[in-house]
């Protein structure tokens, strides 16, 4: 009896730890991720920011009933209150609503990092798979391109950038995406260069498949899982440049709010309202920690052979 | 060798010339004529004067050649004159040079000081509570927007307690060699530039040690019975930091660029604060000087890098 109960539990493991096997990598890291309690916390942390950034008219209207353009310069510097509500994070030097200012900022900050990270992704997959599948005179071009990019000091291009042409909030982001594909390009280039000499790609070739299907179909998936884990990382590094190009007075201009430009006075009036100083600063900070937090559980999820604890 | 720093010399040429090309464009395709702006509000100035002057200044060129000679007087160290100071842009520049030298080596020296022992003993200790703390600080280090620290310390250590000064890199009067005066001014600028590679340093640290203790020659160094302190820094460390020098590159760069910021913070007088406001006043020849100068200083601690990376790791020889 006891024998056969032995045998239908190992063969029950059997069956898990099977079916776990056959399992494909995304589900596998999927199975991973929900079990690792710092990358859900996370990830539920930025998806709340995320909402709240994107319910910024409805609660402006309805919770907070100020825009966050409307100025009161008689409650101005007004000390964190519920009465208003708007006034809950304290109001600024014109009387302005700091929690609508914020989430409208939100909107704004957030935007311009997924969408620049969405463009340099696309830059940097495309050219890295190029260059590092056909090599030769491309990859020469490629390789130049990158050195140069990474030579000049990012954020001097950036200011001098927006100081000369005073762009706007998408003009920036293009201009950000433009100017950082250079790390995924390099590491994508890399994997590449690997890849094409791999059995199943000279199989690919061998069958007659053209270089774009074999870049896309047979290439790609392999790079793929890690450049999520780089895109994590970069979404969290292109909101820090554009909130310290924004306190610089030169990256999202006023009266749009956005995390970096409600600090760029901070310093003048940190005496009076020392609650202006700690609320945009700290969203950003807790954003760009998830981020980077979900970028490092992503890579232990997705690549179990780097797992950081060891 | 030698061949090596030499061919490395050669490779940073077209690197320095994409770089004047971003520069020159960025500048020139800019909105608003040079020359209205120069002659901004000057009386009897006529619509012939104008077109004179841009002739004399080569304007009405092609783009191209207007880049060739404008990158023929560059190379003898001709940016032009300053619109704001009149006096010539690369003096002026380098002038500020030292100030931002000071601060990314000290900042560079405060990485490698934390950092490095930071991650070895991480790695030493994995697992428990120290490696915890250590590696939760190596997140934290990373997400922290700097100018948000350094105006938080402004306010604490400055402005509340006064222990700190918040601007400049010497009190005014000060002898210019009253180095513990100096000191006092470079700790929270240096601090702030160095805590994101702080950071880094002793999360790559940390994989770099594991992966080199669980190598074969530091079992075999343990049991030829030599003590924990021999293996740890004579075998271990040595060869965990071989990876550390190409790391040094993309800090490097951060630093370069995040003391643009840092500068503007701490009103540290150095080349990064200097093109922030020549940028903010459309002072066209500082800002390519700035930016030429910037990148230059780029280009040769990467050089620097890959001879370091030659001399610690003779296995490598370029191709």
């Amino acid at each position: 009896m006891a024998t056969t109960q032995t045998t239908v539990g190992s063969v029950a493991a059997m069956d898990v730890s099977q079916r776990r096997a056959s399992a494909g990598l995304w589900s596998n890291a999927w199975y991973r991720l929900r079990r690792d309690r710092l990358t859900v916390a996370s990830t539920f942390v930025l998806v709340v920011l995320v909402l709240l950034s994107l319910a910024a008219p409805l609660l402006s209207q309805y919770v907070f009933q100020m825009s966050f353009e409307r100025q009161d310069l008689l409650h101005a510097y007004a000390a964190p209150t519920l009465d208003p509500p708007g006034y809950i994070f304290g109001s600024d030097e014109v009387g302005r609503s700091q929690a609508v200012r914020l989430f409208y900022g939100g909107q704004v900050s957030l935007f311009v990092g997924f969408v620049a990270a969405a463009i340099q992704l696309t830059i940097g997959v495309l050219l890295g798979l190029v260059a590092g599948y056909k090599r030769g005179r491309i990859d020469d071009v490629v390789t130049w391109f990158i050195t140069t990019l990474n030579s000049v000091p990012a954020i001097f291009l950036l200011i001098i950038f927006s100081a000369l042409f005073t762009p706007g909030p998408l003009t920036l982001t293009l201009v950000i995406g433009a100017l950082f594909w250079t790390g995924i390009t390099n590491f994508v280039r890399g994997q590449t260069f690997a890849l094409r000499e791999r059995e199943f790609v000279v199989a690919a070739v061998t069958v007659g498949a053209s270089g774009w299907r074999i870049m896309l179909r047979h290439i790609l998936p392999n790079v793929l899982p890690l450049i999520f884990v780089l895109t994590a990382i970069d979404v969290g590094s292109i909101i820090l440049v554009e909130s310290a190009l924004s306190y610089l007075g030169l990256g999202i201009i006023p009266p749009t709010p956005s995390w970096g430009n409600m600090l760029t006075n901070a310093s003048s009036y940190f005496n009076r309202a020392p609650w202006l100083v700690v609320p945009p600063g700290a969203t950003i900070f807790l954003t760009v920690l998830c981020l980077y937090l979900i970028g490092d559980g992503l890579r232990d999820a997705l690549d179990p052979r780097l797992k950081t604890e060891k | 060798m030698r061949t090596y720093i030499i061919r490395r010399l050669i490779y940073a040429i077209p690197t320095l010339l994409g770089i004047s090309i971003i520069v020159f464009l960025i500048t020139r395709l800019s909105p608003g004529d040079p020359v209205r702006l120069y002659t901004f509000g000057a009386l009897n100035i006529t619509e012939e004067d104008i077109q004179g002057l841009r002739e004399h200044y080569g304007l009405n060129k092609p783009l191209y050649e207007q880049y060739v000679s404008w990158l023929l007087q560059v190379v003898q160290g001709d940016f032009g004159k300053s619109l704001q100071y009149n006096r010539p842009a690369l003096p002026l520049l380098l002038e500020r040079l030292p100030a931002t030298l000071q601060l990314a080596v000290a900042a560079l020296v405060l990485q490698l000081a934390v950092g490095v022992p930071l991650g070895v003993i991480a790695a030493l200790k994995r697992g428990t509570w120290l490696d915890n703390v250590i590696r939760v600080f190596g997140v934290i280090g990373h997400a922290v927007p700097t100018f948000w620290l350094g105006l938080l310390m402004i306010i604490v250590f400055s402005v509340t307690f006064g222990l700190m000064p918040s601007q400049g890199v010497l009190t005014v009067g000060h002898d210019v060699w009253d180095i513990p005066d100096r000191i006092k001014h470079i700790v929270m600028p240096a601090f702030v530039l160095a805590l994101a590679g702080i950071a880094n340093y002793s999360r790559y640290l940390r994989t770099e040690t594991l992966d080199v203790i669980n190598q074969d020659y530091v079992r075999t160094a343990h049991a030829k019975g030599l003590s924990e302190r021999t293996v740890v820094y004579v075998h271990a460390l040595r060869n965990a930091l071989i990876p550390m020098v190409t790391a040094l590159g993309g800090l490097l760069a951060a630093l370069v660029s995040g003391a643009l910021v840092v500068e503007q913070i701490f009103t540290w007088p150095g080349v990064g604060q200097f093109t922030y406001a020549a940028a903010r006043s459309k002072d066209y020849p500082v800002i390519m000087a700035g930016v030429m100068v910037a990148s230059t200083l780029l280009v040769l601690s990467y050089l620097l890098r890959d001879i370091m990376y030659a001399v610690v790791d003779p296995r490598i020889k370029v191709k």
